[in-house]
């Protein structure tokens, strides 16, 4: 199954593709954020207090005169920068600890699989408010902390595809010709085992912004006056009645950019293999 | 002269939970130096896993419990089976290469057939990296691969089995290894493509001068590409000869039972089968394995185990009453 049929499938799904472009045009409101809006996401106008959606505000002002559209635009590195970074983390951890678990067994597999056990147990998002109130929260604390706990599914995943494809016979081959058991696992068996572990991360990164919009929405998120999407929320909690558009634009965001994940997700899914459990 | 390989009682037995299944138990043979040996035998007669044994590819829960894999090289002798890992793995496709029945599988699918072969070089041979492109192409051509510089920027999906068969071959004599042990290598394969690539064997075999061990359970095959055979059931060798002696002249039972269940050209008729079945493996009579089902047994082969004796010439067989 080459890259070029798994293009072709996707291709033929309009919802996934119709997320892919989301997703790309919200990288490039990332990359280009400075060039999108003459305005400062944080610098601070108290002429210009909730002002409504206007020529000179597209979508408004918050309670400090700051521009939402700006927040809302620099707003997108934030989710972003969470969403992959974290996704990479715990994908790189669980990749690792998932091959090791499923290529060796023994006491290595059962140490792992225990881990990932009682790591399962944790309601993950009360880990990482836990976690984050101890250590002070912040843009890197979050990365790492959602990377840290959000392995062991990732790595039950891994595990799962080692465990098949340790007794394939293109192993075995390997193992005639000389190669060793790193070779195998990493040259060899990874390869084929990460179809599961995109659709899984991809899914993943919707999570991620998910989590970090959730903790800057119960105030644990990144610190103002930086912009996230979630603390524009939390903002807007308390003027609902006199300025809807705090918390109507950074929701929808939200919205669009998880939906937009998701699709992809999907369609990568039903591309590769539509039986696929992830 | 000493032989290239030499396996003394090797045994290999599969810890299950239904009991311990003796695949190999105290098999004995030698292979001279470009020399073809034949392994013939039924399914579950210990063929493979022998093989396997040769290079320790044996996984749980089976385990090599016993035995020496003597193999002689500028005059000394190693025992492969207690050779340490990293000596092991310059064994495993440097001087002993093995192929398989499923062309497809043996590949890994994510890879060109021209990478995959680069990394046996890369393994074995120190040579910069675009000479090993150059050794890549060379050892398609050799196989006869028509079309090298295609074929290796393949992917084996794009293959048909033939050639796969072909790319494996290549892959294994790419290091030029002192033995090429061939585990069925043509019975996925159509019979025209079988006898192309039996040829191609006999061919690369002689213009290598490398030892071959042919692994089958096809008596044809055997006739016509090896000069000795060892024929296997129940986990031992029964009976070893000459590929001229064993056909014409077989004193195992057992052997001879199955010259004549194949069938001849002039349609005589029903098949003459061997009645029965191989015994379990976990549970085998005491004396022979095969006194159940042989015309000639009597009640002193389930006395006591029957050694594999010396008849005339090297001929061996193991039964106290060989034709």
């Amino acid at each position: 199954m080459t890259l070029r049929f798994i293009f072709q499938q996707f291709a033929k799904n309009k919802l996934a593709v119709a997320g892919l472009i989301t997703v790309l045009i919200l990288f490039a409101v990332a990359i280009f954020a400075p060039f999108l809006t003459h305005h400062s996401p944080t610098a601070y106008d108290l002429d210009a207090i909730l002002v409504p959606p206007s020529a000179s505000h597209l979508l408004g002002t918050d309670e400090e005169g700051r521009d939402v559209m700006a927040r809302m635009i620099f707003g997108t590195r934030i989710s972003l920068s969470v969403g992959f970074v974290s996704v990479f983390l715990y994908v790189a951890i669980g990749v690792i600890l998932g091959a090791l678990a499923g290529y060796f067994g023994g006491w290595v597999d059962m140490v792992i699989s225990r881990a990932i056990e009682i790591m399962i147990c944790f309601p993950t998002f009360f880990l990482i408010l836990a976690v984050l109130a101890f250590i002070g929260p912040s843009l890197y604390n979050i990365m790492a902390v959602i990377g840290l706990t959000s392995w062991p599914g990732i790595a039950r995943l891994v595990r799962g595809e080692f465990l098949k494809l340790r007794k394939q016979d293109f192993v075995t081959a390997g193992r005639t010709v000389g190669a060793g058991s790193m070779r195998l696992i990493f040259k060899h068996i990874l390869p084929n085992s990460m179809a599961p572990v995109l659709v899984s991360a991809t899914f993943g990164i919707a999570s991620s912004i998910l989590v970090e919009s959730s903790l800057s929405f119960l105030g644990f998120g990144v610190q103002p006056p930086t912009a996230s999407w979630g603390e524009i929320l939390s903002q807007s909690r308390d003027f609902m009645d006199i300025a809807w558009w705090l918390a109507i634009f950074p929701g929808l965001a939200i919205f669009i950019n998880i939906t937009a994940y998701n699709l992809v997700g999907e369609g990568l899914r039903d591309a590769i293999d539509p039986r696929m459990k992830v | 002269m000493d032989p290239l390989l030499q396996i003394e009682n090797l045994r290999t037995h599969f810890f299950t939970s239904a009991g311990v299944v003796k695949a190999v138990d105290g098999v004995s043979l030698a292979v001279p130096r470009g020399g073809r040996l034949g392994i013939v035998g039924e399914s579950g007669s210990g063929k493979s896993v022998t093989a396997f044994s040769i290079l320790r590819l044996v996984s749980l829960p089976g385990r090599i419990v016993g035995g020496k894999v003597w193999l002689h090289r500028d005059g000394e002798r190693v025992d492969l089976l207690t050779l340490p890992q990293d000596k092991l793995r310059e064994v495993r496709g440097g001087k002993i290469a093995m192929i398989f029945q499923e062309p497809m599988t043996s590949l890994n699918p994510v890879f060109t057939i021209g990478d995959q072969i680069e990394e046996a070089v890369e393994l074995h041979q120190r040579v910069a990296k675009a000479d090993r492109r150059d050794k890549v192409i060379e050892s398609l051509r050799l196989v006869h691969v028509a079309d090298a510089e295609r074929v290796a920027r393949s992917y084996p999906h794009e293959l048909s089995g033939g050639m796969r068969q072909r790319v494996m071959i290549a892959m294994a004599l790419s290091c030029r290894p002192d033995l090429l042990i061939a585990d069925e290598p043509t019975t996925a394969l159509d019979v025209t493509i079988q006898a192309q690539v039996l040829e191609l064997l006999k061919e690369l075999q002689e213009k290598l001068r490398m030892a071959f061990i042919l692994i089958t359970h096809d008596l044809g095959i055997i006739a016509e590409t090896v000069e000795e055979v060892a024929v296997m059931y129940a986990g031992r060798v029964v009976e070893q000869a000459s590929t001229q002696e064993l056909f014409q002249n077989p004193r195992h039972p057992y052997t001879k039972a199955l010259l004549e269940s194949l069938p001849g050209l002039e349609g005589e008729g029903r098949l003459k089968t061997i009645a029965g079945s191989v015994p379990d493996l976990s549970r085998l009579p005491r004396g022979c394995a095969y006194q159940d089902r042989c015309e000639k047994a009597q009640p002193s082969c389930r006395e006591r185990e029957i050694e594999l004796t010396v008849i005339e010439n090297e001929r061996k067989v193991r039964c106290l009453y060989p034709y």
